[in-house]
């Protein structure tokens, strides 16, 4: 039987046509060309320079953690550049679109734009934030070599990288979710959006979840496993702590977000009916069930951000961590109560006072850990000899901010209150201030405060301050107007308004996300004079802020062991304690050391899924067929691999080890 | 200085005495045991249905559900070798909280999807549930 | 140990003979085993979800077949006979792998995957023919939600078959090696944890939805 060309056509590539390129939208195309020009200049200086094989032989392939690490941050900074975007055409929208005026932005862009927003910041941002500064900063801190897992570690990366490519390539072939970022059925079922967009957003938020899955397991198992001689649970860096926690947390909620967006798949592509209008489908379901991940995922991002702000603190204060126990505990707590509150972003389903009561309660209860944790930070800055060094900075505008957005969390787990905040721009306020004031601050304070440690040189200062001063008070004018509106009765994601009085304070916060740009824009330039001027802020210690975890106790950058001689620990701040007893490396004695091998691995499946992913939103199910039982070989291929180790000679440590000595 | 070479030879599996897998102690004792009472936590309950012996009462569910329970933990005994020292206790804890959560989940989800309709109006609830 | 018990506030001094690195080859243990552990804590939570969506739309028949209608108690005695007796000849193949018997581990394997593979069969069965009596997976949230929970573990169980065969060929090719006995003991949990998940299944799908 032959195939005519419309029967070829469709066999191979699906729904997907010409017409699916946005060439009409001006916006886009200049977006396009935008990115093209970008690409197109980045890899052209690559194969000019001949890098190519250096970025895949010492970084795509690379299975060292500090790498990887790396590697995910980058990640998370040219989304945040996406992610940021979005909010810049949001806010300049919504500070125009009044009366007459409709604003610049369709309805149906815009629907898109504050789905991806939200989408990108969290699944795209955060996450590969936190993640990477786990990776990188928890080994050294256990005074391990690598993780549990390196292979592993690879492949959760590059599949963190093919979902965020798979919601970028929503921007120029098809469309993204209409959605909002969680996709509430029955609006992101098939009849009310038939398009490309939820598919796009499902199966990139299934593949990067695949890879956040297995990265949890790999952090907790190192953690466990490979801690170093002496460190018990108790004498564990906080960092370490609330990394394990998050990633309890992370294997704990994620395969529910697997589970309800397969259930959601199954709707639109098998004719289930889970969360259907009909047939005995409950889109409540969904929510409850998206919930019961949304909420342990907030504290997925803050908790590793408030491990970051207790190592910053304890540094910068010159004192040991005040109430080490009761900030393990507090975590603890955190973690599992997390688990316990999901009902309060569904106030308003309308259940009865016992369920509403019960979720209300245990929500504040959350407040109470971490106050504790607020006090145990300015207990620790008290009497200390504060250095208000650009991390400390970020640790203090964190302390202001994260207290006014924690108490207005708590106004919103009063469920009578919440009745009436629901879905309106108090609650948007709410969570960036939370965010925004917990989750980004404490990353850039760890970027500043770990920068030296992965490339040898600090951070510019100067810069480091001017972004920071722009960051905080555009924070402040884009989202205090936010809570007025909210109290005043705006609802989110609308794209015009009638009532001009509403104008001035869409303005006041246009005009704090122009701030934020120019925060963004300064840390760019940091990042650029820093490298311009990095012999001037070289650091040749190791340790250049007197710290007191182990990772200031090996070389900056680290060797690719890490550690020459596993380190035996007596006491929670480890390094101090050596420094206090005047430990020097020593400089004989060098064993090879064990290292796993570099594999591409991780990068051909991360590649296969991307088309797999692509195939299914677009409904090419011969090249989705294809690639996933290519996929399944190249997996199995890979176990037939049993040769996955080398060591790294006793000399060409003892090299690196006088090298460093010498410098 | 060791000789580096001395240690490619064995192929990539260094295999240390802590691996793990030589410490799980299985017998064909413990098997035959677990096996025993799996098959009749499972003919109990499959008998009790199919012979009709249960009313459609809700104490017959509970029942049901207490030795899936029991069965379950045989599982983990015998099957899985789960017990409090594996793995330096990490095992049970990471299944204790496991637990925790599958129930909290579980029992939180029908809870509150059973709530859903609490502040409708009774008139409006009338055959709800019956429509296509 | 000795050391240890030193005071270790004070700095200088006596407390210099502390030691602050590990001078012999330091190795972790191998963390595969609770790594693959704490996966199936994960996957776990999977299939606590969909329980609960079982429990909360196992009810919604919308006019189509109820539970009791179509599900047929012997075909799933039969089934969980075969999952549990694979069960235990998946723990022979371990006592045999224990031995360092080679052979007879890799016929009780065999033995196992035919089991497993006829539990598929059947299922693949049960679910041919309720689709052709019209109640498929798209005729109401019951049937949506019971084929999704029972067809995930089947999905489940299909992948520990592949996996067995994958691991005959390795164990052909390089023998009981430890990283063969590593992969064969997380194979074992996974096969044992589908039995659990499957106890629920059979339990609360089937045994009380025949009753209600």
């Amino acid at each position: 039987m032959t195939l005519h060309s419309p029967d070829l056509a469709k066999l191979i590539f699906g729904r997907l046509s010409l017409d699916d390129i946005p060439y009409h939208e001006p916006i886009l195309i200049f977006t396009f060309i935008g990115v093209a020009v970008g690409a197109i200049a980045v890899l052209g200086l690559v194969t000019y320079y001949r890098k190519w094989g250096y970025l895949w032989n010492e970084w795509f392939t690379s299975v060292d953690h500090k790498k990887i690490g790396i590697m995910y941050i980058v990640l998370a900074l040219v989304m945040l550049l996406r992610g940021f975007a979005d909010a810049l055409m949001m806010r300049g929208q919504q500070a125009i679109a009044f009366g007459a005026h409709e604003g610049y932005l369709p309805a149906s862009h815009y629907d898109q734009i504050f789905t991806a927003h939200g989408t990108i910041m969290i699944f795209f941002v955060a996450m590969p934030f936190i993640t990477g500064l786990i990776n990188f900063v928890m080994p050294l801190q256990i005074g391990s070599r690598d993780v549990a897992f390196p292979f592993l570690n690879n492949f959760s990366y590059w599949m963190t990288v093919s979902g965020a490519l798979l919601v970028m390539a929503s921007l120029f072939i098809g469309v993204f979710a209409r959605t909002g970022w969680l996709a509430y059925p029955p609006l992101s079922e098939l009849p009310a959006s038939p398009d490309s967009g939820v598919d796009y957003w499902i199966w990139g938020l299934q593949i990067a979840g695949v890879g956040t899955t297995l990265s949890g397991i790999n952090m907790i198992a190192t953690i466990v496993k490979m801690r170093a001689p002496g460190m018990t649970m108790m004498k564990m860096p906080i960092f370490t702590w609330t990394a394990l926690l998050a990633n309890v947390l992370i294997v704990a909620a994620f395969p529910v977000l697997t589970a309800t967006l397969a259930l959601l798949a199954l709707d639109r592509y098998a004719g289930t009916h889970f969360f259907t209008n009909d047939l005995g489908g409950n889109y409540m379901m969904y929510i409850n069930l998206i919930w019961v991940w949304g909420h342990p995922e907030v504290y997925i991002l803050v908790l590793p951000a408030f491990g970051v702000f207790s190592e910053v603190t304890s540094t910068f204060s010159r004192k040991r961590l005040f109430g080490y126990a009761s900030m393990v505990y507090a975590t603890v707590v955190i973690a599992v109560l997390s688990y316990l509150v999901w009902l309060h972003h569904f106030f308003t389903m309308g259940s009865g006072a016992s369920v509403n009561s019960f979720f209300g309660i245990t929500t504040m209860i959350i407040s109470i850990p971490t106050g504790a944790k607020i006090f145990n930070w300015m207990f620790t800055m008290y009497r200390g000899r504060i250095v208000y060094d650009v991390a400390m900075l970020w640790v203090v505008a964190f302390i202001i901010t994260f207290v006014i957005g924690g108490m207005t969390g708590v106004l919103l787990a009063v469920p009578p209150a919440d009745f009436e905040l629901h879905n309106s721009l108090f609650l948007i306020a709410h969570f960036h201030n939370v965010i925004i004031g917990g989750v980004l601050f404490g990353m850039f304070a760890g970027v500043n405060y770990w920068f030296p440690k992965a490339f040898g040189f600090r951070l510019d200062p100067f810069w480091g301050k001017v972004s920071f001063w722009f960051w905080v008070i555009g924070f402040y004018f884009a989202f205090m107007p936010l809570y007025l509106l909210g109290l005043m009765g705006v609802t989110r994601r609308v794209r015009h308004f009638d009532d001009p009085s509403l104008q001035i304070w869409f303005q006041l916060a246009a005009f704090g996300a122009i701030l934020i740009l120019l925060g963004i824009a300064a840390m760019i330039v940091q990042f650029a004079v820093s490298i311009l001027h990095r012999e001037k802020l070289r650091d040749s210690s190791g340790d250049p802020w007197h710290g007191r975890t182990l990772e200031w106790s090996t070389a900056s950058p680290p060797p690719p062991y890490n550690y020459a001689f596993t380190p035996q620990v007596h006491d929670i701040d480890a390094w101090w304690q050596m420094k206090q007893h005047n430990w020097r490396p020593p400089m004989q004695g060098f064993l090879p050391i064990h290292m796993p091998k570099n594999t591409g691995t991780g990068v051909y499946l991360a590649v296969l899924s991307f088309i797999f992913g692509f195939a299914m939103v677009w409904y090419m199910w011969l090249i989705a067929a294809i690639s996933f039982v290519t996929l399944l070989a190249v997996a199995i291929h890979h176990t037939f691999n049993y040769d996955r180790d080398y060591y790294i000679p006793a000399d060409e440590v003892g090299r690196v080890e006088a090298a460093r000595a010498g410098a | 200085m060791s000789d580096p070479t001395q240690h490619a030879h064995d192929d990539g599996q260094h295999e240390h005495s802590h691996d793990g897998v030589d410490q799980i102690h299985v017998s064909l004792k413990g098997y035959l045991t677990g096996f025993a009472a799996a098959a009749f936590l499972t003919l109990l309950p499959f008998w009790l249905v199919m012979s009709g012996a249960f009313s459609k009462t809700g104490p017959a569910d509970a029942f049901i559900l207490l030795l899936a329970a029991v069965q379950i933990v045989v599982h983990m005994m015998y099957f899985l070798h789960l017990n409090a020292k594996s793995e330096g206790g990490w095992n049970m804890l990471a299944l204790v909280f496991t637990i925790v959560l599958v129930v909290i989940t579980l029992s939180g989800s029908i809870w509150i999807m059973y709530h859903l309709n609490e502040n409708m109006m009774p008139s409006m609830m009338k055959d709800v549930r019956n429509l296509p | 140990m000795s050391d240890m018990t030193m005071t270790v506030s004070g700095g200088s001094g006596a407390e210099a003979t502390l030691r602050f690195h590990i001078a012999e080859d330091h190795h972790p243990e191998n963390a595969t085993l609770l790594g693959f552990w704490l996966y199936l804590m994960s996957d776990c939570l999977i299939f606590a979800c969909l329980f609960a969506t079982y429990g909360v739309l196992g009810r919604e028949y919308a006019g189509g077949p109820s539970a009791q209608q179509v599900l047929e108690l012997p075909i799933v005695a039969v089934n969980t006979t075969l999952l549990l007796l694979s069960s235990i000849t998946y723990g022979f193949a371990v006592l045999e792998m224990q031995h360092n018997r080679r052979g007879p581990m890799m016929a009780w394997l065999i033995v196992t995957w035919f089991l497993g593979a006829g539990f598929i069969t059947l299922e693949l069965t049960e679910f041919a023919h309720l689709v052709s009596i019209g109640a498929g997976p798209g005729r109401s949230a019951f049937l949506s939600s019971f084929f999704t929970l029972v067809g995930t573990h089947g999905l489940h169980v299909t992948s520990g078959l592949i996996w067995m065969i994958v691991l005959l060929v390795q164990v052909g090719k390089k023998g009981l090696v430890p990283a063969n006995k590593r992969r064969l003991m997380c194979l074992s949990m996974f096969w044992h944890f589908l039995d659990v998940v499957w106890v629920g299944v059979f339990s609360f799908v089937y045994l009380m939805g025949v009753l209600a």
